[in-house]
């Protein structure tokens, strides 16, 4: 049997930092650190403890521990683990089912010694190559590090430089609120006055306007009295007021002698002046013989005022609103506020009342100078009122910044509200840390929506090593788009690659010098990786 | 960017066969009430037949009889020829005695211009002839008014053809309306019959001469030329076969509903449980009772429908009880019907008498299974698509890292620069040779897609070589014959031309195909031929094949692209190595060329559960290398369907994870540690038994004995066994039920054979056969048995790809019966090249445990090879404890070994008795 051969083949180990050649016997396969299991000649009692069996029976190609461990250096057991020592690169462990393969899987061949196949050992040149991108890589952390430093730095200065914005914006938002608020009682202030002022305008205005009606009514009272006296005896009788239907006063379509009577207040005819009184009662249903349409109600001169001052000032106020409207929209808050002031147009149009009736005479000098100063004092607190509006919407934005989850020293920061991209041969992909994920299509068509910022979404250990884009597109029959960006440490800020290993499941590659650890000592770093 | 990258064409296809529907659309394939000609013979119902034989023609010469038929309505008459052919087969031709034009003839699918045996004439009278078929008694009677034939053996009727009257002939005629019909005259006179229906107005609603399907119309410039004939088995009850359905292993009855169709379709989203047609077709019809199996093998290429009714049917059992307790039973009987579009009737009636038999007449008929080399045997990995050569490394890197073995990696459609096929994408797979290299550094293979359409585009190599040699399948008007596929526009090579194939084949060379290697092996998609925008999703019919219409051989088209690719690849070897070729369509001969799964199927449950009748059925008709893509081919498992679905694909013979474009990926390893961990072993119990796969598809190969059988092949008397299609056999020797339900807690198995007994092949506890045997399951169970009475061979040392295990060691498991017995064999040779073939350099060897000895002796004593492979371990299930373990080897040399024996299982293990696998030994227990 071949396999006989293969009994306690011993293998040899360099030890390399020395650089000189050290014996040490142990049964193929086993590591340095387990030699002391495998002594010659004594029965071996399988790791597990589980069976004993004589030596011979390790590396016998027959598997007879349950755990695998008398078979170190053979195939014979389907849980068996097999170690290389690969002097001058990295020593390993690899399943015992790759011994004897035909593949080359330890560089220092030891793992395919009975199989046929020519491998070269490429140990030393794989740890060079090893030790040189290691050098290389080293090389960028350390670069990278030096550079996250200052991000990080910059960041604190960033950070301290937005939350002094943020302090100084609260200040200023403070003094704004106080003088919004004195703002308000000057605006307040001047507005008694001139809410005064133009109310007795307007009163004066309303008081010659009842004059005038008032002699109106007389002169149609005169009209309909020489309408009424149709024998012209100077006297209203019961026969001649009882053709005015429109009296009625149960409107049962027929005027009795009482009721007309009645309507003359109990005589049978009235004079001139006794009319004065009969009038009052009956002129908002009287018609004039000569006209057949109802009289337009009458309206109080109080609304009329009301409207006149409405269309006096509204038009003004709406102008002053109008740049605001879109900001408005934002903040509701001053929407409500200004509600009052916007009263919406009224359907009547003021020229054209304005034709029916007399114009409401100029401010006097006095009043003109009140509304004036009022008016000032409306502008001054609007002003100071945007202002507050202003510095509130930067606080937020600054607040939302500074909301972010950077990483633990904000060495991310400087990718907020930047973006990267990358070329392919069909698309060129963007990056916009933080915010979002996208695709456009070199040669026309539309931008596709990859993903929106989602989370940091690295293992538990190296949280800050994967950003996770989701909720983009929508997929024909499938999910939305999203985006994972896997973060390395590289001195540039760069998209390396990207691809879609699942459809809609994109993943990118970022360097930045923000993930970069600070370096170990190369010799650290080789140490750690070359067994004696 | 989904749609946009698919191309506009595939917007196009999708919103055409998807409207927004997970399911097959129906409507856009025929029922047979949508198709003339089925209609047209579907309206002939059951009676007397048309047709008479006339008696007086009768000549008998050493190898057949012939004979005419006359129909008695329209004159035409109809030439018989019998054959009985050696192996216990009769071969009954019917075409027309002188049709206008000859009638398509199915060239290519026999191996061989069937052997003949002599028939002799027992007697003849007036009212037909008695032949003898030889042995068994078994004779031929034909009937002549109304024509009839029946196969007796003894006083029992074991067949019958056209008892039902439904023989059915369209002869070839010259269109009415256009031409005057020399036979016109005396037909007007004529009832016309319900096959024979009026021509001129009335033909157009027939669809005799034009038929219309959506928007697609069909013109038949040979009008109708459709047959049928009508077969009665009494004593059956159970009929299997004519793949290929999404339907139970038991065919069901088709009254009231529509026939089971064959005819090779793409179907998008195919449902279960429905006679509908799909990708292949295979004419062949197994019957089985307890007394005798028996097939129908209906050698027609053209759209062909088969009814099936059955006296029994619809009865409850408790209804067939009183039947034999009144002794008011008939017989039960299964009629079936075929119908064919057009060609010839050829059947070849193969009476067994047992499912061995069978298929030994139809492997002889038509040839076994290709041997596969053995890696395609292990698991293959694949999925639309592997976008680079990047991705490839890193899926191949991920089997390492978490210790899975694999053979294979595939490359779909977007491998290609444009979906031209024998191209690469050169942004993609730069540099192709590179990256097969890195496999063949592993020791593992690729398959690259090449489909039969072909790019219409001038800058395109092999499009214009098929151009200029005028290759293409043309259309009705002789231009070449043009349709959509993945490309956009496609030519579609006519593969029935012989120097076509030849051409196609070279096309594989290394010096053809660039960036082809010798690791690299072919997959043939979309072969039906698929055609997006043609009737059905296929050619039209009125194509032209040379002289041949579509319609004629549709069917066929799958097994030539097949063979031309199969081809292909021995010859790029020197027709050194095996070929390894995947197809989607297929027909009666397709097993000689390579492996065929069962296309675009979904991952459910039902899927999972119907992939085995589906192989089941494969199998029983020769094509043993089967397999459903493990996980669905569209949308996407849940996880424990996948691990499910692994363990059953484990245990299927093509062993293939797949999955649609647009799925999220799902290599093994991506669903946590514990599932990678549990689909690790699934793939891993496939390895360790690949020697047993081996030598079952060496015994497929050699004498077409299924891979995977039916219970009711090995327990033909057990008549539970008859419709079990939820479990199934590997060989005789392991049983398999999978587990196919949601959540399952249990299965429950039926484990046959009286007075046998099975053992868990992971506890190794003992069972009793006849009984269906509850079994407690777990996520990580798959119910295996073997066979009291059988030796397995496995390789216990699973590496990462079968080619590593080569050299590897033998772990024997004996199972004894319980008259402590077992036998198995044991089959090696180089695993890839035909000089197990061409030199006979393999080893096959009985193993034979009695008498408390296990030997192992050379089955073939004229072949020789020589292994480094031992034997390892022997593992004796049902065994007692021996005092002495004896090894015996031919040089005369006595070794003691040692064991261990597990009393509480009887397990007997035999240490190390490291004897090469080639030679003679013995070891005797005392």
């Amino acid at each position: 049997m071949s396999c006989a051969l293969l009994l306690l083949l011993m293998s040899w180990a360099l030890a390399m930092r020395t650089g000189a050649a050290v014996e040490i016997q142990r049964p193929r396969g086993v590591p340095l650190s387990k030699r002391q299991f495998y002594e010659e000649n004594k029965p071996f009692t399988c790791l597990d403890g589980f069976s004993t069996i004589s030596f011979d029976r390790v590396n016998d190609d027959y598997c007879d521990c349950r755990d695998g461990s008398d078979e170190p250096g053979t195939a014979a057991c389907p849980n068996g683990s097999f170690h290389c020592t690969n002097a001058g690169f990295r020593p390993a462990f690899i399943p015992s089912s790759r011994i004897n393969d035909g593949i080359c899987d330890c560089c220092d061949t030891t793992d395919e010694y009975n199989s046929g196949a020519t491998c070269q050992n490429t140990c030393r040149e794989m740890g060079r190559k090893e030790r040189e991108s290691l050098q290389i890589m080293a090389e960028i952390t350390k670069e990278g590090f030096m550079l996250k430093q200052q991000l990080i730095h910059e960041a604190k200065r960033g950070q301290e430089d937005k939350q002094g914005k943020l302090t100084e914006l609260q200040g200023s938002k403070k003094d704004l609120e106080e003088k919004v608020e004195a703002l308000r009682t000057v605006k307040e202030t001047a507005e008694d006055p001139e809410k005064e002022a133009k109310e007795r305008h307007l009163k004066a205005w309303g008081e010659q306007k009842e004059l005038i009606r008032m002699e109106k009514d007389k002169t149609r009272m005169a009209e309909a009295f020489l309408e009424l006296d149709d024998d012209a005896d100077g006297y209203v009788s019961v026969a001649e007021l009882q053709s005015h239907l429109e009296l009625d006063p149960d409107s049962d379509g027929s005027l009795t002698e009482t009721e007309t009577q009645g309507l003359l207040g109990g005589a049978d005819k009235v004079d001139t002046s006794t009319f004065e009184t009969v009038w009052s009662g009956i002129k908002d249903k009287y018609l004039s013989e000569g006209q057949s349409d109802p009289p337009a109600p009458v309206e109080t001169p109080q609304e009329e005022e009301t409207r006149d001052f409405v269309s006096d000032h509204y038009p003004e106020d709406y102008a002053g609103e109008e740049e605001d409207v879109e900001e408005d929209e934002e903040d509701d808050d001053h929407e409500e506020e200004e509600e009052e002031e916007k009263v919406p147009p009224t359907v009547q149009t003021p020229e054209k009342r304005a034709d029916d009736e007399v114009s409401m005479p100029p401010y006097d000098t006095e009043t003109q100078s009140l509304i004036d100063a009022a008016q000032k004092a409306r502008d001054d607190f609007d002003e100071v009122e945007r202002a507050l509006r202003e510095v509130d919407d930067q606080m937020k934005n600054l607040e939302k910044e500074i909301g972010f989850d950077f990483g633990p020293s904000a060495e991310f920061a400087y990718l907020y509200s930047q973006c990267y991209e990358l070329s392919t041969s069909e698309y060129i992909y963007r990056l916009c840390p933080f915010n979002r994920v996208s695709q456009k299509p070199k040669f026309g068509g539309s931008e596709t929506n990859l993903g929106l910022w989602g989370q940091w979404a690295g293992p538990e250990d190296s949280l800050y090593s994967v950003m996770k884009y989701d909720h983009g597109q929508g997929c024909w029959q499938g999910p939305n788009r999203s985006t994972t960006v896997k973060l390395t440490c590289g001195k540039e800020t760069v998209v390396t690659s990207t691809s879609e290993p699942s459809r809609c499941e994109y993943l990118m590659e970022f360097t930045t010098p923000a993930v970069c650890q600070e370096p170990a000592s190369l010799d650290e770093v080789l140490q750690g990786h070359t067994e004696l | 960017m989904v749609l946009a990258r698919m191309g506009p064409l595939l917007v196009l296809w999708l919103a055409v066969f998807l409207s927004g529907t997970w399911a097959v659309d129906r409507g856009n394939f025929k029922t047979c009430d949508q198709c003339a000609f089925c209609k047209r013979q579907r309206a002939l119902k059951p009676g007397q037949s048309l047709y008479r034989a006339l008696l007086e023609t009768l000549e008998l010469t050493n190898t057949k009889l012939t004979l005419q038929l006359i129909n008695d309505n329209n004159k035409v008459r109809l030439l018989l020829e019998l054959y009985r052919l050696q192996g216990n087969m009769t071969r009954v031709k019917i075409n027309e005695l002188k049709p206008l034009k000859p009638r398509f003839e199915v060239p290519d699918v026999l191996i061989n211009d069937p052997p003949t045996e002599p028939l002799s004439l027992l007697s003849q009278d007036e009212n037909g002839v008695v032949l003898s078929l030889g042995a068994d008694s078994q004779r031929l009677i034909v009937s002549a008014k109304p024509f009839r034939l029946d196969i007796m053996e003894g006083r029992e009727v074991l067949l019958s053809l056209n008892s039902r009257g439904l023989l059915a002939f369209e002869h070839l005629r010259i269109r009415k309306d256009t031409q005057v019909d020399p036979e016109g005259a005396e037909k007007k006179e004529e009832t016309d019959a319900a096959n024979e229906p009026a021509e001129g107005e009335t033909a157009k609603e027939d669809g005799m001469w034009e038929e219309t399907f959506k928007s697609h119309t069909d013109n038949k410039p040979n009008g109708p030329s459709s047959i049928s004939l009508d077969f009665s088995l009494p004593g059956v009850e159970h009929v299997y076969g004519i793949p290929e359905h999404a339907d139970s292993l038991k065919l069901k009855t088709t009254d009231g509903g529509d026939p089971y169709r064959l005819f090779n379709l793409d179907v998008f989203q195919y449902e279960l449980f429905n006679p509908m047609a799909l990708y292949g077709a295979i004419p062949v019809m197994l019957s089985h009772s307890a007394q005798r199996t028996m097939g129908i093998f209906w050698l027609n290429a053209a759209e062909t429908w088969v009814d099936i009714s059955s006296n029994t049917a619809g009865k409850t059992v408790l209804g067939q009880m009183l039947d034999y307790v009144q002794g008011s039973s008939e017989t039960p009987q299964t009629d079936v019907r075929w119908i064919s579009e057009s060609g010839i009737i050829d059947v070849f009636i193969m009476l067994g008498p047992t499912p061995t038999d069978v298929f030994s007449q139809y492997a002889s008929l038509t040839g076994t299974q290709a041997f596969p080399p053995l890696s395609a045997l292990a698991y293959h990995q694949c999925r639309w698509n592997y976008n680079d050569q990047e991705d490839v490394a890193a899926v191949d890197q991920g089997f390492d890292e978490h210790d899975i073995p694999y053979d294979f990696i595939w490359l779909d459609i977007e491998h290609t620069d444009g979906k031209r096929y024998f191209t690469w994408d050169p942004h993609k797979f730069p540099q192709p040779k590179d990256m097969l290299q890195g496999l063949i550094d592993k020791r593992r293979k690729m398959v690259a897609i090449v489909d039969p359409h072909i790019k219409v585009d001038s800058s395109y190599k092999i499009h214009n070589e098929i151009r200029s040699k005028g290759f293409y399948v043309k259309n009705k008007d002789g231009g070449d014959y043009e349709g959509w596929c993945w490309p956009g526009n496609s030519g579609y090579p006519d593969f029935t031309n012989p120097e076509m194939r030849a051409w196609w084949a070279s096309m594989f060379a290394y010096d053809q195909y660039e960036g082809s290697m010798e690791n690299m092996y072919t997959w043939n998609d979309m072969n039906e031929p698929s055609v997006f925008n043609g009737p059905e999703v296929t050619m039209h019919k009125d194509a032209l094949h040379g002289t041949w219409e579509n319609r004629d051989l549709h069917n066929l088209y799958g097994l030539y692209v097949q063979m031309a690719t199969a081809e292909g690849l021995i010859e790029r070897s020197g027709g050194v190595e095996r070929p390894f070729v995947l197809t989607r369509a297929f027909f009666a001969g397709s097993q000689r060329y390579g492996a065929v799964w069962t296309g675009d199927n979904t991952a459910d449950w039902d899927h999972l559960k119907i992939s085995i009748p589906m192989c089941l059925s494969l199998g029983l008709v020769g094509v043993s290398f089967c397999g459903a893509d493990v996980g669905g081919f569209f949308k996407s498992p849940s996880t424990e369907l996948l691990v499910r679905w692994y363990q059953t694909g484990a245990y299927q013979p093509f062993f293939r994870a797949h999955a649609h474009l647009d799925t999220p990926r799902r290599e093994p390893w991506l669903f946590g540690p514990e599932n990678t961990a549990l689909i690790r072993e699934a793939v891993r119990q496939r390895y360790a038994l690949l020697p047993y796969w081996y030598q079952l598809f060496y015994h497929a190969h050699h004498s077409g004995q299924p891979v995977m059988r039916p219970l009711w092949v090995e327990y033909t008397q057990d008549t539970a066994t008859f419709s079990v299609d939820d479990q199934f056999l590997l060989g005789r020797d392991l049983l398999v039920h999978p587990v196919t339900e949601e959540g399952a807690k249990g299965v429950t198995a039926y484990l046959p054979g009286k007075g046998e007994v099975w053992f868990d092949v992971h506890t190794f506890q003992k069972h009793n056969g006849a009984q269906n045997l509850y079994i407690p399951v777990t996520i990580s169970s798959i119910p295996v048995f073997q066979r009291g009475g059988s030796i397995i061979p496995r390789k216990a040392r699973v590496r990462r790809s079968s080619s590593c295990m080569e050299h590897d060691p033998y772990t024997l498991f004996v199972a004894l019966s319980p008259k402590r017995f077992a036998q198995g064999e044991l089959y090696i040779d180089d695993g890839h090249t035909f000089n197990f073939d061409k030199q006979k350099q393999f080893i096959h060897r009985r193993l034979s445990f009695a008498n408390n000895a296990l030997s192992s002796r050379n089955l073939a004593p004229g072949s020789q090879f020589i292994t480094p492979s031992w034997i390892e371990k022997i593992v004796i299930l049902g065994a007692s404890k021996p005092s002495k373990a004896t090894l015996k080897t031919p040089d005369g040399k006595e070794s003691l070994l040692e064991f261990e024996f597990d009393a509480s299982m009887s397990v007997l293990t035999l240490r190390k008795p490291g004897v090469n696998a080639g030679v003679d030994w013995t070891v005797v227990l005392q």
